[in-house]
Parts: structure tokens; sequence; C-alpha cells
């Protein structure tokens, strides 16, 4: 670790005690939920929304809107840290497990892209989708996913950094290896653990 | 870096310790600070670095910001920093930092947000958002000043135009709350007349600002019909 002091500077900003433990390295508290996305606000409708299983499994599966609600839904209250250093702790989610979307779809790699309506990918080893780690939701904090936050639907992988958490999720693809998705390949770290601070490429 | 901005990637580099060597008041809340680098490398427009601050106890503030400097400008980078009041590190900045300071960072980082000079750019900002449409701004002047590049910027009032002494002829400005005296330009928010009238439509379109301002940037856009692939945003966080 540096020795370096930068001169005259003093802590101004403070999480609230019982939660400073829960900042990851070079995270701030924040307590409301800001919006960052690489292009356009996609509108997706409801109606229009489906998400797939697909690639490397023994079943596709894919549900639309009204048949991904017949799936068993639960809270998830998580903390969640942005790469770009803001926190946001104690907040609660509500959709399915991604165990419940792979029960069935028989995967046959240990890897995923997740792929979203507008474009993005970003790639997730299973082992960071499953085991009660991931989940697709469409509530925040009791009301309907904001289209902005990636309503209808968005995958949550919260003990990542929130670029895995694909907004307007679209499917997921499972692949026999590993490849870089969105901001993967444009200077982000392949896994992005906000514990061991791995933010970019050489982190 | 004759002409082109190279399109191969670089590994960013650790941190290291730079020399504050030039501090410039923009507006009453901005500041540019020229800070020289051991371990500088050449970024691509758009790009940004980390800045951590580290205090006698040992704790840590980290932010990142936008690199207003072109790469022609060798061995160091200008950061553009708006002052937030409740913010941590660009209070710092603004009330603390010095010429001759040493302050940690590290990058050039990201490389969506970026023109690398391969078409022509319509570019859409709004308030402190002009800083890394500034590098891409300089860079093509010094470049390819031949190749299409327009900026459309919306600030608040006189006193807010940062970069005021250098926009030119490409620059449309517009103020929303209260403009300079004599002005005969546009006033209140961007519309979508003031887009047509940049006269770009094969082009990449880069928008920054708050999210506000960049989700009704990019409908007016869209509106315009441009497709949503040709458009990159950049949405400033919280941050400070």
């Amino acid at each position: 670790m540096s020795d370096f002091i930068s001169r005259g500077f003093k802590r101004r900003r403070r999480a609230p005690d019982d939660v400073s433990d829960r900042l990851p390295p070079g995270q701030y508290y924040e307590a409301g939920f800001p919006v960052l996305t690489a292009g356009p606000t996609p509108h997706i409708a409801p109606e229009e929304w489906g998400m797939r299983v697909d690639g490397m499994v023994g079943s596709e599966q894919e549900w639309t809107w009204a048949e991904f609600h017949e799936l068993p839904f639960e809270d998830v209250p998580c903390d969640i840290h942005c790469v770009t250093k803001w926190s946001k702790l104690g907040t609660t989610f509500r959709g399915v497990s991604v165990d419940v979307l792979l029960d069935g779809a028989d995967p046959q790699g240990q890897y995923a892209m997740a792929y979203s309506y507008g474009g993005y990918t970003t790639n997730v080893p299973l082992a960071d989708l499953t085991g009660g780690k991931a989940w697709v939701v469409t509530e925040h904090d009791g009301d309907p996913l904001p289209r902005e936050h990636g309503g209808p639907a968005r995958l949550l992988v919260p003990h990542l950094y929130f670029w895995k958490s694909a907004k307007w999720v679209a499917g997921l693809r499972v692949m026999d290896h590993e490849e870089p998705g969105f901001w993967e390949e444009n200077g982000y770290h392949i896994r992005g653990d906000p514990w061991k601070e791995e933010r970019y490429w050489n982190d | 870096m004759e002409r082109l901005t190279p399109v191969e990637q670089k590994a960013p580099g650790g941190w290291q310790i730079g020399t504050v060597k030039r501090v410039k008041e923009e507006t009453p809340r901005v500041k540019s600070f020229r800070i020289e680098l051991p371990m500088w490398m050449e970024h691509l427009p758009g790009q940004h670095y980390d800045v951590r601050l580290t205090a006698p106890d040992g704790y840590r503030a980290q932010r990142s910001y936008s690199i207003a400097s072109s790469p022609l400008d060798e061995g160091g980078v200008e950061l553009t920093i708006d002052c937030l009041d409740d913010g941590e590190v660009s209070p710092y900045f603004h009330d603390v930092v010095m010429e001759g300071d040493q302050v940690e960072l590290r990058g050039p980082f990201a490389s969506y947000f970026v023109w690398r000079g391969e078409s022509p750019a319509l570019l859409i900002g709004g308030g402190s958002g002009v800083v890394p449409l500034m590098a891409m701004l300089r860079h093509r002047r010094r470049t390819m000043p031949e190749l299409a590049m327009k900026l459309v910027y919306s600030v608040r009032t006189g006193e807010d135009v940062i970069f005021a002494d250098e926009l030119g002829e490409e620059t449309q400005l517009t103020f929303t709350r209260e403009p300079p005296t004599g002005w005969s330009g546009h006033t209140g928010r961007i519309d979508g007349g003031l887009i047509e009238s940049a006269g770009l439509r094969d082009c990449m379109v880069f928008v920054c600002g708050t999210n506000g301002f960049v989700e009704s940037a990019v409908e007016l856009v869209l509106a315009q019909g441009f497709d949503p692939m040709q458009v990159r945003t950049e949405r400033f966080g919280p941050s400070g």
C-alpha cells in the first residue's frame, strides 16, 4: 500500500455507523439510486418482454411476462455497488431466482452471457448466478422496476459490481467458455468482485 | 497520433502520483487542473481517470473525472472538475489543491464513450457534461479540422460556460436560466430545432450530462431520426 497522503485532505462524508462495514474498498455511501446507461433507454412494454435461457442447454426455456409471473417470486434485500464508486445499502428487489430459471434447462457449460433489449451484454460465470446469488427482478422497494433502472425486468447479481446486473434483461445464454460482455470488452474487469476491488482489466 | 486516434486499447496503468502544474478557474464552480504524470499514456478522447485521496488517518475517497485535454498534450492530462456542495473529492480540488501539489490517480479508463476519429460527431453536453466532449473537440481541431463536429451545449447562465474562450463556430450554446446581456441566440432547454440546425445526420452522437438532461436530449435525437446505435451516453451518478 502506498504511503501517499493527500495534503490537507479530511473525510467529509460518512456512512451511517451501522452500515459502514458493508462498504467495499473505494466505495462511498449513497442514499439515492443513480442511473448509469451507455446508450438510449429502451422502451419495453411488459407484454413485449420475454425471458429466455438458451445456448448450451439441454432444453431451451422461454417465458412471457405472464408466464414469468407464475414462477415463485421472492424478496431480495441486498446492498448494491456501482463501479463508479457509489454503493446503495439495504435496498430490496423482488423477482425470481436464477436457480428457478435454470431448473429444467440442463446447462452444459460453466459460463453465461446475459443479454438485454437494446444490445447490452455482460458475462457471468454460472457459479455466480446459482446457489441463491442471482435473480431476475421486476420490482424495487415495492414498486414496479422503473424503466431507467431496467424495467420491466433486470438481472440482479448483488455480490458483483452492478454493471453485471443487466438492465432490460432478455435472456441468459449458457456457454462452455468465458467471453467478455459489453463493459468487460470496454475496459472493465472480467468478474467484478467489489470486495476485491476488481474494477478494471488489470485489477 | 498524427491523424487518427489509435484504435487498439491499452491496458490502463496503476496508481501514480501526478503533479499539478496549472489550475485554471473556468467558472465560479468549475476548475481545470493540468496534472503531469510520471507514467503518462495516450488516452482516447472521452476516457476518464480515477482520483484517490488519502487522509492522514488512512481514510480514502475515490472518484472518476473525465479528461478534458487532447492526447496530443503529452505527459499529463487536464481534469475539469465541477465542485459539488455535498461532495468530498471535488471540494478538496477546489478549496485545497494548488499548483505544485501532488495527487494520486490512475487511468485512462473505459473505451465506449470515446471518439476515435472514425466519423463526424454531434456532441450534446449539459453543464459539466461538456468536459469529455471538449477532449473530442480539442483533439479533432488538432488532427482533422475538416471533419464535421458540432457541439450543442446547454448551460444555466452566462457565467456557467466552461471553456468559454475556446468555443468556436462549431458550438451552439443555449442558456436555460439567464443568458448574458445582449445574447441573441438560443435560450431555454435544448429542443429538436437546435439539434436539427447542427446539420449532422450520418455521424456518431455523444450525449453527456445529468441523467435527466441525457434522457431528454436522447429522446430529441431519436425523434430527429437518429438510430439508437448511433447514440452513446454518459450520465453523472451523484459524484463529488
